[in-house]
């Protein structure tokens, strides 16, 4: 590379488990750079043993994720100069709230155990014999799901939320997202199911409704309007005597 | 590490807080004009069952509606199990409630 080249200071976060320590690489700005271009280039051209995620490049698979200048972001839909500082320095970091596996990759499985764990998940309970549950594509409740199912299960939100940050059984608003559509659906089956996991100890009601995962969302969901309306449900339907959770 | 009773504890206090609390900003208004004196609010407080209902009820709401709240922030910051949490809670509505009930009293019984 010619010596005057622009360069990219990036700090990159090296370890695995609670142990590390940041490691410095000069980067080659280039047009349209994203931050996964950047860690592809220091795994290619000077560490071959930095370990991350990726698949699809083109923001769907959700496997991208990392913390940038300590916000958590999709990396390979994340422009460098949106995000550099004037000093073109970078500093990347695995995703908060999550153990780290090795360098760049966190360990997602708490972040699934917990969408599980809200019953975030189809149950479905007529057979063959029953009539096709009618689903009216215009309706309230659809519109709210359409939105909420572009969740590519990134965990973006996750290592934004301070909730989760301080209490280590809180679901989280992905998982609370997913389980409330669950529950609106007309197809689907043990509504309370959904309403019992959502209502315990780690449940909806921990969140703080501060925002911080609508606003990191790279899809632009906005996981509080589920939980705000599974507030809601879970509360009125304890009122009524509906639920000893 | 609230679950939906303690959530709906919280903001049923919080309902029953609300208009106390504009009673209370209302009346502090209207007793200052003129100055402010102890003997004028004990006046008006003293053997009175209306005041000491009004606040008898005011401590209890913020005694459950507070220690839910202490109980969030100490849950997150400590990270402390829910048996120590749950001791700490009753503790924290205990004492908020002995110390209120105690300056009711003082203002309110003849
Ligand atoms: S609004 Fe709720 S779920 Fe979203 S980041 Fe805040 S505490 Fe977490
Ligand atoms: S809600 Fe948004 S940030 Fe959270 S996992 Fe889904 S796509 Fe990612
Ligand atoms: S690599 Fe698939 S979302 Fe970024």
């Amino acid at each position: 590379m010619p010596a005057d080249e622009p360069m990219l200071r990036v700090s990159v976060w090296r370890g695995s488990g609670t142990k590390g320590e940041f490691e410095n690489f000069d980067v080659p700005v280039r047009e349209n750079q994203t931050i996964l271009d950047i860690v592809s280039w220091i795994q290619q051209y000077a560490d071959p043993t930095l370990s991350y995620r990726f698949a699809c490049r083109v923001g769907m698979c959700g496997s991208c994720a990392m913390m940038v200048n300590g916000e958590p972001r999709w990396t390979c839909r994340t422009h460098v100069n949106k995000v550099a500082s004037h000093d073109n320095s970078l500093t990347l970091e695995p995703l908060r709230n999550l153990p780290v596996i090795k360098d760049l990759a966190a360990d997602l499985a708490p972040f699934f155990e917990k969408w599980v764990e809200a019953e975030a998940f189809h149950h479905p309970e007529s057979t063959r014999e029953d009539e096709i549950a009618a689903v009216d594509p215009e309706s309230a409740e659809r519109a709210g799901i359409d939105a909420a199912i572009e969740c590519i299960n990134c965990a973006v939100c996750y290592a934004a939320c301070d909730t989760v940050a301080g209490n280590v059984d809180y679901l989280g608003p992905a998982a609370l997202q997913r389980a409330w559509t669950q529950f609106q659906d007309e197809r689907a089956g043990s509504k309370d199911a959904i309403l019992d996991a959502v209502s315990g100890s780690g449940g909806c009601h921990n969140c703080h409704s501060m925002g911080s995962c609508a606003h990191y969302c790279p899809n632009e969901l906005n996981p509080l309007i589920a939980i705000a309306d599974l507030k809601r449900i879970t509360a009125w339907r304890r009122l009524k005597g509906g639920s000893n959770a | 590490m609230l679950d939906v009773r303690l959530y709906l504890a919280q903001r049923i206090s919080a309902l029953i807080m609300v208009p106390l609390v504009l009673g209370h900003l209302a009346v502090m208004i209207y007793a200052i004009q003129g100055g402010l004196s102890a003997a004028e609010i004990l006046g008006r407080t003293k053997g009175s069952f209306f005041w000491f209902a009004f606040y008898g009820l005011f401590v209890l709401a913020v005694s459950v509606h507070a220690s839910i709240g202490v109980r969030a922030i100490v849950h997150e910051w400590t990270g402390i199990g829910k048996r120590a949490l749950d001791i700490f809670t009753l503790g924290v509505g205990f004492i908020l409630s002995v110390l209120g009930a105690w300056s009711v009293m003082a203002v309110t019984l003849t």
